[in-house]
């Protein structure tokens, strides 16, 4: 349809939609500028208490030095310990996850497993995992992938298992192997269950990171927030907080992009 | 004619924790080559059993299953099935997913890719050769499911109630299609439907199986002196209702 044949009630309709996405986004925009205007004039007239509230204008200034406080080296270690966690964690929750589609036995056997491992918290193993791995990078990475596995796994699993019997059925009335079905059927059929997965783990793999580094405290921000709440440098603890805002956000946007990719040359196969 | 498939004292007893089901009883028939061949019988009397065994997609308990004389065990190169869905793949093209069972069985080379997409150019499909199923109404991708599965040549086609999504206006028109592409590519049919019409419309024999245990109640021969025979012109034919009375009251007994 070309321009000048839309109908009067549709420009109006589309124009409305416009504006409130607008208005959203403006109002979004005001109530951030008011909270943070609002926390810098309490502070500087002292009705809050700016050495254990920390104040916009002193966050600012932290995250402009950054390279005085080492900044980039702890986001440099937190970004690396997060895509390592959650690659190997997305990767060999997938793979077990076919492997117990696979074989029907295996995944009747680990089911309780499966089933307890996922209710328990993580984070409690991260003594035991210190003590297996040392308190180091590697335990960091173990705590991210111990808490995007389980998840991974089941979610994946469960996915495999709706495959349309009916699809299987077909590909079987071609005389389809095992490996065809799962290739050519039950892979292709999950792949927004595995975006999606995708999508969590990033988020739990940084939980993972962070609260490795709560535990090991060698760098990273999570050593950062940990590093700074105990010597009460509340400005770097903010600061910290709010570049773990930013990278979290950074990553969910690559893994956005990563979607779009795998959608897009599927769909030019 | 020749005997192209013939089912010989078929037993079939499925097992639960539960219980013990005997599906199929004593099942003997056969089809003749070129043949358009129904099952019709009262649900749960083990129509699509019998389909899938023939398939070789589901295990016997007893008794033989002949192509062209020869024992079968396994799934058959000669035959092709399609399902009441026609379980499309969603995320390939329509000549994409025509190709499925080629590419499955390690068979597309330049001849057979030829040989199906002329079946698609022939039933006025070519020009969706690169959409998705999504794209296409309930009957075209009945018949890109038809065409996927005619793409292997197989000599026996089964048909598992293969038009009963299909709305009533729709169904009509692909059945009416589907004969046509069957009777030109000469294929042998075995259909399973809950339609008596469909079965009297399309069929040169009909089998009643009883209820469960499903037995061989009676085949009917269906004849129509009509020299260019449809599904369509079959109905409006005076001999249909004679038909039709028959199987339905012999349906009926049972139910
Ligand atoms: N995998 C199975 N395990 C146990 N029992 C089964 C199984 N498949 C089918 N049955 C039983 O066998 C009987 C025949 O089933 P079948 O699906 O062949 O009937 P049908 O004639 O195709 O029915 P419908 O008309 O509803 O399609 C039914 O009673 C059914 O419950
Ligand atoms: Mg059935």
């Amino acid at each position: 349809m070309s321009e000048n044949n839309i109908s009067i009630e549709r420009k109006q309709y589309l124009k409305k939609k416009r504006q409130k996405k607008y208005l959203i986004l403006l109002t979004q925009i005001a109530i951030l500028v008011c909270f943070l205007a609002l926390w810098e004039i309490l502070a500087n007239f002292g009705i809050i208490d700016s050495f254990i509230m920390s104040q916009p204008s002193r966050i600012l200034n932290t995250f402009f030095n950054l390279t005085s406080n080492d900044l980039l080296m702890h986001i440099w270690v937190t970004t690396y310990e997060t895509i390592i966690g959650f690659l190997i964690g997305t990767l060999l929750g997938t793979l077990i996850a076919i492997i117990l589609w696979w074989s029907d036995f295996i995944a009747k056997v680990s089911e309780p497993f499966l089933v307890v491992l996922n209710s328990l918290p993580k984070v409690a193993l991260g003594p035991v995992i210190i003590i297996w791995v040392g308190a180091g990078t590697p335990a960091i990475i173990v705590m991210a992938i111990a808490i995007s596995l389980i998840v991974t796994i089941l979610e994946n699993l469960n996915g495999f298992m709706k495959t349309d019997k009916d699809i299987i059925k077909m590909a079987k009335t071609f005389n389809a192997s095992k490996f065809q079905i799962l290739t050519k059927v039950v892979i292709p059929a999950n792949l927004s269950t595995f975006i999606n997965s995708l999508k969590v783990n990033i988020g739990l793999s940084l939980v993972g990171v962070i609260s490795g580094e709560f535990l090991v405290s060698k760098a990273g921000l999570g050593y950062l927030i940990v590093y700074g709440g105990q010597v009460f440098k509340l400005d770097l603890v903010m600061t910290s907080v709010l570049i773990l805002g930013i990278v979290a956000g950074l990553m969910y946007a690559s893994v956005l992009l990563l979607e779009k990719i795998i959608l897009h040359t599927k769909k030019f196969k | 004619m020749a005997k192209l498939l013939e089912v010989q004292n078929l037993n079939k007893k499925y097992q639960s924790s539960q219980n013990e089901i005997l599906a199929l009883q004593d099942v003997n028939f056969y089809v003749n080559d070129g043949e358009f061949f129904s099952i019709i019988g009262p649900s749960g009397c083990g129509k699509s059993t019998l389909l899938s065994i023939i398939a070789g997609l589901e295990d016997k308990s007893s008794g033989e299953i002949l192509i062209q004389g020869q024992k079968v065990n396994d799934i058959s190169s000669k035959i092709g099935y399609m399902l009441q869905k026609d379980c499309l793949l969603e995320w390939r093209t329509i000549l994409s997913n025509i190709l499925f069972g080629l590419e499955i069985k390690g068979k597309i080379n330049n001849e057979t890719k030829s040989y199906a997409e002329n079946l698609l150019k022939k039933y006025n499909l070519y020009e969706f050769k690169d959409k998705y199923p999504s794209e296409l109404s309930g009957g075209m991708r009945q018949r890109v499911a038809l065409i996927r599965t005619l793409a292997i040549k197989p000599k026996i086609l089964l048909l598992d109630e293969a038009f009963s999504a299909l709305d009533y206006q729709t169904r009509i028109m692909v059945t009416n299609d589907i004969y046509h592409i069957l009777k030109e590519e000469n294929i042998t049919t075995i259909m399973v439907t809950h339609d008596i019409s469909e079965a009297i419309s399309m069929s040169d024999k009909v089998l009643v199986l009883t209820k469960r245990p499903g037995t061989v109640k009676k085949i009917h021969d269906i004849q129509f002196d009509i020299k260019d025979r449809s599904p369509i012109n079959c109905r409006q034919n005076p001999e249909f209702t004679k038909y039709f009375d028959t199987l339905w009251r012999e349906l009926g007994i049972d139910e």
